[in-house]
Formats: C-alpha cells, sequence, structure tokens
C-alpha cells in the first residue's frame, strides 16, 4: 500500500483526494448543468455559503462539530480492519441519554450534571457501538451490517421512548424530552458563536491520533487492521482491542449526542437525527480513516451542508443537492482508491539531485 | 358483513399479519435474490439500499408519466442496472473496497432520489393490480389478506428458477465457480470481472423493480421515508437463506410478516410500542445473523471469493 519513497506517498495521501474533490465537484456541475442551473452560480453560492463571509464560517464550523464526533466512529474501526456505519445510532441515545440524565439531576448544579450528562452519553454510545464490535469478534457477524441494523433499532427506541417514557407532556406538536436546565447548558467559546463541541472533536481527533500512531497500543490496532493473522500469532487478544475501538468510537459519536441535546436543542427530539451519523461515514473515509485529517474534512463537508439552505434559496434546488453532491463525492473518493502508488511524480530535478547527492 | 369482521376480533390479527406477509415480505425478496445472485458471484453489494429507493422514485415518476404502472417497474429496474453497473464497475477497478463502495452508492441512490424526486410527492400515480384471491370468502379482512400483487408472484416464481439456473445452466455454474474462486475460474477461461458486473447489474435490475413495489403498491406512493432498512434488511437476509435463492423466498415471508405485525396490532387497538413493532425485522435480522454466524467457519454455502464472512 505505502511506497518506500516516503515523499511520493505523501504527495499521494494529498493529491489524490484534492484529484477525487475536484472531479466530484465537475460531476456535480454536470449534473445541475442538466436541471438548469448554472454550475458556476453553484459553485460560487456553495462558497459563500460555508466559508464566504464570518457568519457562514460560524455555520460550518456548528455542522462540523458533529461530523468530526460522528467520524472517530467510523476511523478507529477502520484502523482495527472493521467497517462500522452505527454513528447515528450512538448519536441518538447518547443524546437520548444525556437529555434523561439533565433532566433526572434537575437542580444538582452546572457542572455536576453536565459532567454526568457527558459520562453517560459516551457510555450509552459506546456501548452501543462496542455491541456490533462484539458481535463481530465471539459471533463472526459482519460489522458493517450489524451496525447499520443497530442504527434502525437505536432510532426506533429513540422514538419510543421520546414519544413515551421521556416524553415531556408539554411538548405537543413535536414529542420531546424534558428541557435542560439553564445552567446545565453547554455554551459557546469565548468570541466564536460556535458551542465547546468542536473543540471536543478537535482534542479528541488529537489524541486519538496520538493513541493510533504513536503508541503500543496505536501499533497493535494497526497490526490486527493490517493483518489480523499476523496479530493473533503475535499473541494479540483481538477481543479487547475491537471492543475498545469501537467502544472508543461510539463514545465520540455518544459526545455528538450530548452537545446537540445540552448545547444546540436544549432537549431530545426528532431534529437530531438529521443524518450526521451517516455524513460521518463520509467524512471519515474522505480523510481516510486519520484523526488529523478529519478536522478539515470535516469543516469542508459541513461547510458544504451549510451551504445546502442559499443553494435552496437562490438557485431553487431541493435541499437534496447536499445529498447528490456527498454522495458523488463518497464514490469518487473510494475510486480514487485505486491511483494510490500508481502515479509517478516527478520531484522537481534540484531536489532529486540533493537527495541523490 | 360487518358483524362478520368484528366477530373475527384478535383472530384479525394472525390473518392480517399472513396477508402483511406477502404484502411487505415483495421487496425484501427482490432485492434478496438480486443480492443473492450478486454474492454468488463474489462481490457483496451493499448499495442496495439506495438502489431501492432510486427505483421507488424512477418507477412511480415513469407511471405517473406516462400512465402505466408496468413501464414504472421497467424504468425503476433499468434504474437499478445503471446502479448495479456503476457497482460493479468501480469495485473491479483494483484495491477498491466493495463494502465501503455500497455505502457510497447508498447514499448516493438516496440522494439522488430525494432530488429527483421532490415534484412527485404530491401527485398519485397509477398503482399496480393485485390479484383478488379472496373473492369466495365475504369476510373483509380474509379478501384484503388474500389481495396478492403480480409482483409478488413473479418473484416467487423467480425464485426456484435462479435456483434452477444456478445448478444446470452453463451460465450459472460461471457465475458460481467465479464466486467461489477467481483463481479456478481464470484457469478454466472464465471471464471473472465481467461476470461479477453482470452479476452485480442483474442483481441491482431485481432491487429496483423492488423498490417500484414500494411506491407504485404498497404503501403506494413516494415519499422520502419510503424505505428505512429494507435494502439492508434483505442483504442480511441471503445470509440467513444460505445464499439459496429459495431459502431467500422462505426468509423474505418470515421477514414480512414480522413487519405486518406491528401495523396488525394496530388495526385490532394496539397502539403501544408502534415504533418497537417496526424495528422488529431489524431485530430480527440481527437476531438471525447471531444464530447463522460463526467465528470459527466459514458458513455452509457461502461463496469462497466472498468478505461478508470471513
Amino acid at each position: 500500500m505505502t511506497r518506500s519513497d516516503g515523499w511520493a506517498a505523501t504527495i499521494d495521501a494529498v493529491a489524490i483526494p484534492v484529484l477525487a474533490i475536484l472531479v466530484a465537484l465537475i460531476l456535480f456541475g454536470a449534473f445541475v448543468a442538466v436541471h438548469g442551473v448554472d454550475p458556476f452560480a453553484a459553485y460560487r453560492l456553495m462558497f459563500e455559503g460555508a466559508f464566504g463571509s464570518a457568519f457562514s464560517w460560524q455555520n460550518s464550523l456548528l455542522r462540523s462539530a458533529p461530523l468530526i464526533l460522528t467520524a472517530l466512529c467510523t476511523a478507529l474501526p477502520a484502523r482495527a480492519g472493521l467497517v462500522v456505519i452505527g454513528a447515528e445510532g450512538a448519536l441518538a441515545l447518547g443524546g437520548l441519554a444525556a437529555a434523561a440524565v439533565g433532566h433526572l439531576l434537575d437542580g444538582a448544579g452546572g457542572t455536576v450534571t453536565i459532567t454526568m450528562m457527558g459520562i453517560a452519553a459516551a457510555i450509552v454510545g459506546g456501548a452501543w457501538v462496542a455491541l456490533a464490535g462484539a458481535l463481530r469478534y465471539w459471533r463472526g457477524v459482519n460489522e458493517t451490517i450489524a451496525s447499520l441494523l443497530l442504527v434502525y433499532i437505536a432510532i426506533a427506541l429513540f422514538n419510543h421512548l421520546v414519544e413515551g417514557l421521556l416524553r415531556d407532556p408539554a411538548s405537543l406538536n413535536k414529542p420531546s424530552t424534558p428541557p435542560i436546565a439553564e445552567d446545565a447548558m453547554i455554551g459557546s467559546i469565548p468570541g466564536l458563536d460556535v458551542h465547546w463541541g468542536l473543540v471536543a472533536g478537535l482534542v479528541l481527533c488529537l489524541a486519538f491520533w496520538v493513541l493510533i500512531e504513536r503508541t503500543t497500543t496505536g501499533f497493535a490496532i494497526r497490526l490486527i487492521g493490517d493483518n489480523p493473522k499476523a496479530a493473533k500469532l503475535a499473541g494479540l487478544r483481538l477481543g479487547g482491542y475491537i471492543l475498545a475501538v469501537c467502544g472508543l468510537g461510539g463514545a465520540a459519536a455518544g459526545l455528538a449526542g450530548l452537545y446537540e441535546v445540552a448545547a444546540v436543542h436544549g432537549q431530545a427530539n426528532a431534529s437530531l437525527l438529521v443524518g450526521y451519523g451517516f455524513t460521518g461515514i463520509l467524512v471519515s473515509f474522505l480523510a481516510r480513516h486519520n484523526p488529523l485529517a478529519i478536522i478539515p474534512v470535516a469543516i469542508l463537508i459541513g461547510g458544504i451542508g451549510a451551504s445546502g439552505g442559499l443553494l435552496q434559496r437562490r438557485l431553487d434546488l431541493p435541499d437534496a443537492a447536499v445529498l447528490v453532491l456527498q454522495g458523488i463525492l463518497f464514490v469518487t473518493i473510494l475510486a480514487s482508491e485505486t491511483m494510490y502508488g500508481r502515479i509517478r511524480w516527478r520531484l522537481p530535478r534540484i531536489v532529486a539531485e540533493r537527495r541523490a547527492a | 358483513m360487518s358483524t362478520a369482521a368484528d366477530a373475527l376480533g384478535w383472530w384479525g390479527v394472525p390473518l392480517a399479519v399472513l396477508g402483511g406477509a406477502i404484502r411487505v415480505s415483495t421487496p425484501f425478496l427482490f432485492v434478496s435474490l438480486g443480492e443473492c445472485l450478486t454474492e454468488r458471484a463474489g462481490r457483496i453489494n451493499l448499495g442496495l439500499e439506495g438502489t431501492l429507493i432510486m427505483g421507488a422514485m424512477s418507477g412511480y415518476a415513469t407511471a405517473l408519466h406516462t400512465g402505466s404502472p408496468w413501464a414504472g417497474v421497467l424504468v425503476a429496474g433499468l434504474a437499478g442496472l445503471v446502479f448495479g453497473l456503476l457497482h460493479g464497475a468501480i469495485c473491479s477497478l483494483p484495491r477498491v473496497n466493495d463494502i465501503a463502495v455500497g455505502i457510497g452508492l447508498m447514499l448516493l441512490g438516496t440522494g439522488l432520489a430525494f432530488f429527483l424526486g421532490k415534484p412527485y410527492i404530491q401527485p398519485k400515480a397509477p398503482g399496480l393490480p393485485a390479484l383478488e384471491l379472496g373473492w369466495w370468502s365475504s369476510i373483509p379482512q380474509v379478501q384484503a389478506a388474500l389481495k396478492i400483487n403480480a409482483l409478488f408472484l413473479i418473484g416467487a416464481v423467480c425464485a426456484p428458477i435462479m435456483l434452477w439456473w444456478l445448478k444446470n445452466a452453463r451460465t450459472g455454474l460461471v457465475v458460481r465457480t467465479v464466486g467461489d474462486s477467481a483463481d479456478a475460474a481464470r484457469a478454466l477461461g472464465f471471464p471473472v470481472i465481467a461476470t461479477r458486473i453482470w452479476a452485480t447489474a442483474a442483481g441491482g435490475f431485481l432491487a429496483g423493480v423492488g423498490g417500484a413495489f414500494l411506491s407504485l403498491y404498497y404503501p403506494g406512493s413516494w415519499s422520502e421515508g419510503l424505505s428505512s432498512g429494507q435494502g439492508i434488511t434483505a442483504v442480511a437476509l441471503v445470509i440467513f437463506a444460505r445464499w439459496n435463492p429459495m431459502g431467500c423466498l422462505y426468509a423474505s415471508l418470515l421477514f414480512g410478516g414480522a413487519g405486518a405485525l406491528g401495523p396488525a396490532l394496530q388495526s385490532v387497538g394496539v397502539t403501544q410500542g408502534y415504533y418497537l413493532f417496526n424495528a422488529l425485522p431489524y431485530a430480527l435480522t440481527l437476531g438471525v445473523m447471531i444464530i447463522a454466524c460463526s467465528p470459527r467457519r466459514t458458513l455452509a454455502g457461502a461463496p469462497g471469493e466472498l468478505g461478508v464472512t470471513n
């Protein structure tokens, strides 16, 4: 997979995704052109809506926070060779757990409540995704299918509880859990209208990058992903590592639910389920499951999402235009996998000569 | 007549489940037959969830514009065929993972269907006709349960034909060999990549037809919430069916019955746990996968080239 000459692999890692994104943008432009929309107007509006002003930057960052956290739910297991796509379920149940704990501890004081809400969200999200890992390890059940089935089951559980046991009787038109107390709400980063979930995402990305790339545990995880037979021969206990990567990833997605509840909506309801878990899969693949690369990719994809409203208002495109672009992007990025190590980059002669010397 | 209906009482539940099993199972049946064919050639296509939605949308739009639901079924199949070809072609590139491409096409199919389907949410397209096999009874529930759609019968006939074809036809042998060992297939001079692409395309066609059933018969209209997970459930069901087309038929009926339980109970006034009953097919799928799979051995009947069971 990787080439012996490191510089070419580095160029690959940057140039190929950029190329795939360009191809996806061209294909998307052709798609909207067929529908009578000027593709260049669409590109300009997308940039404007995503990064054109301080307001749009804020909007993009706000959307990127849950994407960073849900992308980790796919990225961590992926490094151990598992394709897990269950972040949406962990987000739903994590958010619900946070809302329930927030309601139970009403009046216990802000810091205590927020901490307990975070712990509950991480544990519930982690356990839910670890279940897919456990089924994979002990029963040989395909983790991709299992994690997606768990998403549907989680959403059913979520709706069942929000419309039943945990419903706030005052929420008439839109069934919701009781609102959490004012002092238990998570505020914004000073100077930005973006909540602390973004910082949590950045910190977790950094921590997971160190874990994967710079520790023996991470080395074991990568070995399991690259060559499970060798890992087994080396005496690694695969089950523990599989549970750990799935559990940590699920905990990150559960925290995405916490911030959606405690920093954005103030309660758990259907507004949580807008597909951050599914878009996170795309972010993880686009970042090639590298926790540090997830950050810029999530901001880019969050920006595309943020520009959806503008495309809808100005160009009369359906809101699903963003989904189409995301789908095209996903397919081009996967097809581009085939290019790694096959492009012969040429070093500028002067650099090559200096290296040879 | 209404007294006869009321007299049924709780007996209406198993009856509604039976009728519902046939009705709800049809999309499962088509998707699982399509996936069965694809997997027998050694590829897994998780994108059939997106194909199903794309088929539902394109079938509905075509039926609306032409006035013919059967033209809708055909176009839905062709849309599925295109998605299958796309999956097959991309996966034929070296080092491209078929499971990941399936996830990508799942999102792309959903997005495209939502985008193109916006104008079709309101208007009413002509639906597929049903055969009234309950004409002999005066009880409306019996009549409703035995109202069977022609597509179900077509699917039910496809299953044994596919089984026979895989076992006895030369092309069926090619598909099985390619799925069990690409090296052996190459040694025999069979075209491995072309076979896989066409098996995926044909599988996509079937899944598209399954989607047309959703929008043109039951529930019978196009909306964005039309399919949530039927496609992926059907993919899992193929494992349960041990890659046998007849097994796909039986498993689809079982899952259709599970899916019909919620609405059936609701019709007799049980509204508690509505969402949980709707999640029953997914829980059942997970349950049978836990029972059917094993960490130690390859499953009986699993194509050797398949990445889904290792």
